[in-house]
């Protein structure tokens, strides 16, 4: 990636997007385990579901707020550094974020504050549902931001206006009910509902090996391992999913994210391991496994999966096509709208119109896709691979620790129900240890998605270098290192704040009996948290 | 799908440029004062003790108001793309601060009161300072910016680009702008606190409000005349199409049309009801503050900033956004709009959604009511910020 001002653009996004998601995947679950805690509360009436609901719901607090902050920047970003973006495609994208903002986001964040500030003023009941409606606000913006992410990946129900120079929905129904954003919809949430199992299940396990807040750690290891097993099951059935769809949508996704350079006879092999070569077109030291990748891809054993050369001849064929719909396209567009669009020159544009983006990717080498060479067209075609190595690396990384997240939470969900959870003490050091993983997996999943989708911002449709805003390489550089500093810096604060609440661990509960409650009940709260600072 | 036809394009578009202010408005007198109180934070309350009230009298709805922010952020990317596009790229260096300002907030009302050092949270109150007064400001210059137009330009494929530099925004004209949104912000904010808090705290807050309504109304007088003096306004040359397709170029403009800005005023008598509310509200809300009238004073100072924000798009229309050095390529509500479906499927959801926000936002208000209780927080409820 250059660092011109695309490269630089490319980075701002990358970041504060995988920034931003460090912290929706624990909001997208943790609501959820929060408000069952309740639930069972609300049914029991026993005070220590209570305090464990209070407990987790700091921690959510202290996560969320960075969430929101960190979200405006993404909502704000469209506009910012991606102008042609949000003109050329504003009129079907627009509408899932603005939708995401009512249905989801006033929801979320009006509840949020009756959460903590409504305990003593809501009945038990109402204070219930208040909570069960941040969990719906959080998982409805998932939905929201996702059919928009999925249009993205996959462009449907909409058409290129020649007056208006910009995508135009003609069937919104279609949008909402995108494939692949439905897909992409229950794998992320299932994704956000393990990493919050995890973090749940890890912290637990920390106050059991230490001895303390014995009760509120076994019932919350309960509870996150059997939503956790759950949730990691569906995270990789679904994940399946999404590689089937791309196998129709995104066939370059799926034949960087596996090394395949060369078209392979059906049924294609899955590489295991290898090192993917960029410039050689080569994975070398690879360790196949037979059949897998063709049953990924087609679920079949005769469906060929293509390979990256085959894809780029491709490329090239519908480059020169998008080339006679450009064509037609700029001489509807010299009529300024004055008088009729001859007949022929619709049909001209039509006939390729699903290509047009294609010759858009020649902008980079040349202001006028009509007058390309040959060579500009064959770079052009060439740049429709995306870094197969990076793709390659994170979907092994992912996978891989999903397939450990099943094991994992399975071992954790059968000890919990034999109630033998005390006896392997070194299971419960792996869970503590266990906490990043699923951050990882969730991270390196964005990047399969997004780097997988380059050099599109809009697959087909628009290339991410054609859909930037025309900013000075300072002015982005200034935002970036803004950015990267105070990120850096909230972190630091928020890992720290984050640490203090979990080593402090849940506040006694006035209500609670006092063998439910840690042991320092009665102690001031300076004295109680004194010793937990020292450590810090 | 012809369900969109019910509606005339025409039509949409003019309900879309209401919504728009709906929008803007809804975001300035919600979260509005959430920012004049941050802005008010270090002055206003001295104490530790103080501070945390005054955090706290936001604490359970600042989330909600702020989202009016980012619903206006995605309505205008769906109903108003270029606007969108052409805005927020041209003011980009003003958007990062903004941005930059405005997280330093949840972060700073959820994570100051976690530690008991003194500097640790003297660095937090005035964090939450920034992060209402930059918005505050970069709004009311962004609007100065948009009166006098901007220097974008169009090229034939939609391209946009920007041809002015960051200082090139802070004009006279446009820090006045500024200054009016931040002394209305303030007015608003200090009508927030003499409803929610009582003691000292209540009479400094009233005090900042009295020299805050005081400031709106002569900066907002003076904005007005500098507008009717200095500012020209913009006009469609051509003949103006409601129903054509969203392509700005398709039209002819004339900048420095003296006296344009005012023109609306003229034909449409009953629009002055926005600049006269501006005024009328600014010096009702200060009557209330001398009076303690409290609940009124927050509707009064309400219907202030509503009149104001409302008193740039009543001057403006059709136009949204007018360029400064490609006068044609200048976006005006029937011509930067989505498209018709688009808009048409935007307004039902809107139609079926605010209304249901408006509802539980209210319960919230409601079951918040009242004073917020010092003691309740130096007694070290837990949820308390």
């Amino acid at each position: 990636m250059d660092l011109d001002v695309v490269g630089l653009s490319r980075l701002q996004f990358a970041l504060t997007a995988l920034y931003h998601f460090l912290f929706i995947p624990l909001t997208l679950g943790l609501s959820i385990l929060v408000a069952i805690m309740e639930t069972v509360y609300v049914m029991s009436g026993r005070p220590i579901w209570r305090q464990m609901t209070k407990f987790w719901g700091s921690l959510f607090g202290i996560n969320f707020a960075i969430g929101v902050s960190t979200g405006l920047v993404m909502e704000f970003q469209f506009g910012m550094n991606w102008s042609y973006y949000s003109h050329y495609v504003g009129d079907v994208f627009g509408a899932p974020l603005a939708l995401e903002g009512l249905m989801a986001f006033f929801l979320e964040a009006t509840f949020v504050g009756m959460f903590f500030f409504g305990w003593d003023r809501l009945s038990k009941v109402a204070h219930l549902i208040v909570t069960w409606l941040v969990a719906l606000g959080s998982n409805l913006s998932a939905l929201w931001i996702l059919i928009a992410n999925g249009w993205m990946q996959n462009p449907v129900g909409a058409t290129l206006n020649p007056q208006t120079m910009r995508m135009e929905v003609t069937d919104f129904y279609a949008v909402i009910t995108n494939p692949v954003a439905q897909a992409k919809f229950v794998h992320t949430t299932s994704a956000g509902y393990l990493v919050a199992s995890m973090f749940v299940l890890g912290i637990s396990a920390f106050y059991l090996l230490r001895g303390r807040h014995v009760e509120v750690a076994k019932r919350s290891l309960t509870v996150a391992a059997a939503f956790g097993l759950a949730a990691s099951l569906s995270v990789v059935v679904l994940g399946d999913e999404s590689g089937y769809l791309s196998s129709e949508h995104q066939k370059m996704k799926l034949a960087a994210i596996e090394g395949m350079w060369e078209t392979e006879p059906a049924p294609a092999s899955f590489t295991a391991f290898g090192f993917p070569d960029q410039e050689a077109r080569k994975t070398h030291y690879s360790i196949h496994i037979p059949w897998v990748m063709g049953l990924i891809g087609t679920r079949s054993l005769t469906g060929e999966v293509p390979g990256i050369s085959e894809l780029v001849k491709l490329a090239d064929l519908r480059i020169r096509q998008g080339i006679v719909s450009y064509d037609a396209l700029e001489q509807i567009r010299a009529m300024k709208g004055q008088g009729a669009v001859p007949p022929a020159l619709t049909a001209q544009f039509e006939e390729h119109s699903a290509q047009l983006g294609y010759a858009l990717l020649l902008k980079r080498y040349v202001d006028d896709p009509r007058k390309a060479t040959d060579a500009q067209i064959a770079l052009a075609a060439g740049d429709t691979v995306p870094q197969v190595a990076p793709l390659f690396w994170s979907f092994r990384v992912m996978v891989g620790l999903g397939m450990y997240f099943i094991l994992f939470t399975a071992v954790f969900f059968y000890l919990s129900a034999k109630r033998k959870l005390l006896a392997y003490p070194w299971l419960l050091k792996v869970a503590v240890w266990s906490i990043p993983l699923p951050w990882i997996a969730a991270e390196a999943g964005w990047i399969v998605a997004e780097l997988g989708r380059q050099p599109w911002a809009v697959e087909g449709v628009l290339p991410t270098a054609v859909a930037v805003s025309n900013l000075g390489i300072q002015t982005v550089l200034t935002t970036l290192i803004g950015f990267v500093v105070l990120y850096s810096v909230l972190i630091v604060v928020e890992m720290k704040l984050m640490t203090k609440a979990i080593r402090k661990g849940p506040e006694p509960d006035h209500a609670a009996s006092p063998g439910a409650a840690s042991p320092l009940i009665g102690v001031t709260p300076a004295l109680r948290t004194a010793p937990m600072i020292s450590t810090e | 799908m012809i369900l969109h036809t019910l509606l005339d394009y025409d039509v949409l578009r003019f309900i879309w440029w209401i919504l728009l202010g709906v929008l803007l408005v809804g975001f300035a007198v919600t979260d509005g004062f959430d920012l004049g109180t941050g802005i008010l934070l270090p002055f206003a309350a001295k104490t530790d003790l103080e501070r945390r009230v005054v955090i706290n009298t936001i604490g359970p709805v600042w989330e909600g108001n702020q989202v009016w922010l980012i619903l206006g952020g995605g309505a205008i990317f769906a109903a108003w793309p270029q606007l969108y596009a052409v805005s927020f790229s041209g003011f980009y260096l003003a958007m990062a601060a903004v941005l930059l300002a405005l997280i330093l907030r949840p972060v700073g009302f959820k994570y100051r009161s976690k530690r008991d050092s003194t500097t640790w949270r003297t660095t937090w109150d005035w964090a939450l300072f920034v992060g209402g007064f930059v918005p505050a400001l970069v709004f009311g210059v962004a609007m100065g910016n948009v009166l006098q137009g901007v220097p974008f330009r169009l090229a034939p494929d939609m391209q946009i680009f920007y041809d002015g530099g960051f200082f090139a925004l802070l004009n006279p004209f446009a820090l006045l702008a500024g200054l009016v949104s931040v002394a209305m912000l303030v007015m608003h904010g200090a009508s927030w606190l003499a409803l929610k808090t009582d003691g000292a705290l209540a009479v400094r807050a009233r005090s900042y409000g009295i020299i805050a309504a005081m400031a709106t109304i002569a900066l907002y007088a003076v904005a007005g005349l500098a507008l009717w003096g200095f500012v020209d306004g913009y006009r469609i040359t051509s003949e103006i199409v409601t129903t054509g397709p969203s392509n700005p170029l398709f039209k002819t403009v004339q900048a420095h049309a003296g006296g344009a800005w005012f023109a609306n005023y003229a034909a449409h008598p009953w629009t002055i009801a926005a600049p006269l509310a501006g005024f009328a509200g600014a010096l009702l809300a200060l009557l209330g503050l001398l009076r303690r009238w409290e609940g009124w004073t927050m509707i009064f100072s309400s219907v202030s900033i509503s009149g104001i924000v409302l008193s740039v798009g009543a001057s403006m229309f059709p136009f949204i956004l007018p360029s400064s050095i490609q006068p044609e390529a200048s976006l005006t509500a029937w011509d930067a709009s989505s498209s018709h479906m688009t808009l048409f499927i935007m307004l039902v959801s809107t139609c079926i959604f605010l209304p249901i926000i408006v509802l539980y936002t209210s319960w919230v208000y409601k079951v918040l009511w009242g004073k917020v209780d010092a003691a309740e927080i130096s007694g070290g409820k837990s949820h308390a910020y």
